[in-house]
């Protein structure tokens, strides 16, 4: 499990990059929210996988006992998602009125704020 | 006063501020009293912190009282302090300016609780000791950018915003990986902690701290405009009406090169690698390019975004020559320009609601109808090229003399011919909008020109406002350089902002 991990995060980061720089205005928002996931994947497991424990101490106990999960990552995590969650909901009512407004679903006519 | 109250007053007051507004909601003179107080209370609380600073030293508190590296820690040192004056400066100029300078719709639609908002995250980033909090505040003051630009909806608008949320959301990512690569190699987020340990010679993944550094320097690169990472920029800073684009352009990205230089004096210590050099480098490439591609311009305001990248680049050659003489004057440069940039921005503003354009062929002939508007120009345009006694000359100056000091005459060379195209482009600006003749032709208003108001004089407010502090910081400049020499000595010398955080 994880053998495979990083290589998941790999592909989902290269395939999210791929499709934010696809021309196409849908697939910046399929790459958007694969990026956001790819991020919220790396850092899980770059927090340590432990299977079958929690972060919880029992009743009985000062102390949890290791092997435990690190906590602090995974509230990282559910912080990033929380944000990511906000930032691809804008980005995808962004992306609808400036296909409504521009009429046109093709990145590379939106160049008009480049020229001089 | 209480320091736990002077941390927190610059959080909570624009935060109840916006939270007012939104109750006042479509109600614009509401909003704008509550605004009002808001910038007022903001900028008293700030001064009141950089006095504070400035006599007892660092201030830190922790919230709900977890001890340091545990919980999360509000931490102001002189830098700090300086950043949020000139924030709360250039807030209360902006807002004067959205009084008359703002068509009602865009105020009817959340002008005032979206400025509080980004001016919270604004002192959130300034003031937070933890690194995941500072990408926390980071994504509140984006989120808040990203719906300013688009605020009114406008074609331009849209399209410069889609680009500008695009590469931003990916520099947050790149931002967020390096925060849990920082956490799983060092096992700590707060700055303090992490300081002290990178700081110790035999940890075992000291080695990877240049990687580390790397996520941090992208993803704060791209918020910064550095060069190879600028171009978003030029293609968002000009779409909105001025009064967002002055706040956004005249504050946002230097608040990038701030975390750059508390990061990378704090815990990525670029000596003994690569790293400086590598800034250098960067650096250098940034004043040319950038000003390179303002001279290509014909808008007002873009020949004005393509500067913010030319002094972008002046404020990283402080961190890369890295002595204390050469951050102060990045830290002298940083203020100087944040107060600047906004002025230009409020004058282009001013310019183009009595002609209708930003256009510098459509423009001209302000000289005689307006000479006091081109004097305001004139003084703002010479301090940004560093002519001497303007404020500029001082912090090149600082940064010159450190760069000489240090053996980096590529670097001092460079940034002084960059000064001198620099002026070529604001010359280029008077020439054309100043002092040619008006061309007979009448052009037709277009998109992002501020709305027609009945007091326009009202407008010259907000620009007299900020050329006072301008005024200020040049004339009476030995004070403000004492205080820069002060920060930048906090933050070469670590151990004050260690003790202070961790109370050891």
């Amino acid at each position: 499990m994880e053998l495979l991990m990083p290589f998941l995060v790999g592909t989902l980061f290269s395939v999210s990059l791929y499709f934010i720089l696809h021309r196409h205005l849908f697939k910046l928002i399929l790459g958007l929210i694969l990026f956001g996931l790819a991020t919220n994947l790396f850092l899980f497991v770059v927090g340590g996988i432990t299977t079958g424990e929690v972060a919880i101490i029992p009743q009985e106990k000062e102390t949890a006992e290791p092997p435990f999960p690190d906590p602090v990552p995974q509230a990282l995590l559910l912080t990033a998602i929380v944000i990511g969650f906000g930032l691809q909901a804008y980005a995808i009512v962004l992306i609808r009125r400036v296909y409504q407004t521009l009429k046109s679903n093709n990145l590379d006519d939106l160049s008009k704020t480049d020229k001089t | 006063m209480n320091p736990s109250l002077l941390l927190t007053l610059p959080l909570l007051l624009p935060l109840y501020g916006a939270v007012l507004c939104l109750l006042f909601w479509q109600r614009n003179q509401a909003q704008a009293v509550i605004a009002a107080t808001v910038q007022l209370g903001l900028s008293i609380s700030a001064g009141l912190l950089l006095y504070e600073v400035s006599q007892t030293g660092i201030l830190t508190t922790q919230i709900g009282k977890w001890p340091a590296p545990f919980g999360i820690t509000l931490v102001s040192d002189l830098f700090s302090a300086l950043i949020l004056v000139s924030a709360s400066i250039v807030g209360i100029a902006v807002f004067l300016f959205s009084l008359q300078g703002l068509d009602s719709k865009r105020k009817k639609y959340g002008y005032y609780p979206l400025l509080l908002f980004l001016q919270m995250g604004v002192s959130g980033v300034c003031l937070t000791g933890d690194i995941f909090n500072l990408y926390v505040w980071f994504e509140v003051l984006l989120i808040c950018c990203f719906a300013l630009l688009a605020l009114g909806g406008t074609k331009a608008q849209l399209e410069g915003t889609l680009k500008y949320v695009t590469i931003n959301i990916f520099a947050s990512g790149i931002l967020l990986t390096g925060v849990g690569v920082v956490y799983s190699l060092y096992g700590s987020l707060n700055i303090a902690e992490l300081a002290l340990i990178v700081r110790q010679p035999d940890h075992p993944n000291l080695q990877l701290l240049t990687l580390c550094s790397v996520f941090f320097l992208t993803g704060f690169g791209i918020k910064s405009a550095i060069f190879p990472l600028f171009f978003w920029l030029p293609a968002s800073y000009h779409t909105p009406p001025i009064a967002i684009s002055a706040f956004i352009a005249g504050l946002i990205s230097k608040i990038g090169i701030y975390t750059l230089i508390r990061l990378f004096t704090l815990v990525f210590i670029p000596k003994a690698n690569f790293m400086l050099p590598m800034l250098l480098l960067l650096s250098a490439l940034t004043m040319v390019i950038g000003v390179i591609g303002a001279a290509a311009q014909k808008d007002f305001r873009k020949i004005l975004s393509f500067h913010i990248i030319s002094q972008i680049g002046y404020m990283l050659m402080g961190l890369a020559i890295y002595t204390p003489l050469a951050l102060a004057g990045s830290i002298y440069f940083i203020i100087h320009n944040i107060l600047v940039k906004t002025n230009l921005f409020l004058v282009s503003g001013v310019v183009a609601q009595q002609h209708h354009t930003f256009s510098l062929k459509k423009l001209g002939g302000i000289y005689l109808k307006q000479p006091f508007l081109a004097l305001l120009f004139l003084l703002s345009a010479l301090a940004l090229a560093g002519i001497p006694p303007l404020s500029g000359f001082w912090g090149k100056f600082m940064l010159a003399m450190g760069g000489f000091k240090a053996g980096n005459y590529g670097i001092v060379a460079t940034s002084l011919c960059v000064s001198l195209v620099t002026l070529f482009s604001m010359t280029k600006i008077w020439n054309e909008v100043f002092w040619k003749a008006k061309p007979l032709k009448v052009s037709k208003p277009s998109g992002a020109i501020p709305a027609k108001s009945r007091y326009p004089k009202f407008l010259y407010m907000p620009v007299i406002f900020l050329m006072v502090f301008i005024l200020l910081i040049s004339l009476y400049a030995q004070p403000f350089i004492n205080l820069a020499q002060q920060a930048a000595n906090q933050l070469l010398y670590t151990n004050s902002y260690i003790e202070a955080v961790l109370k050891r």
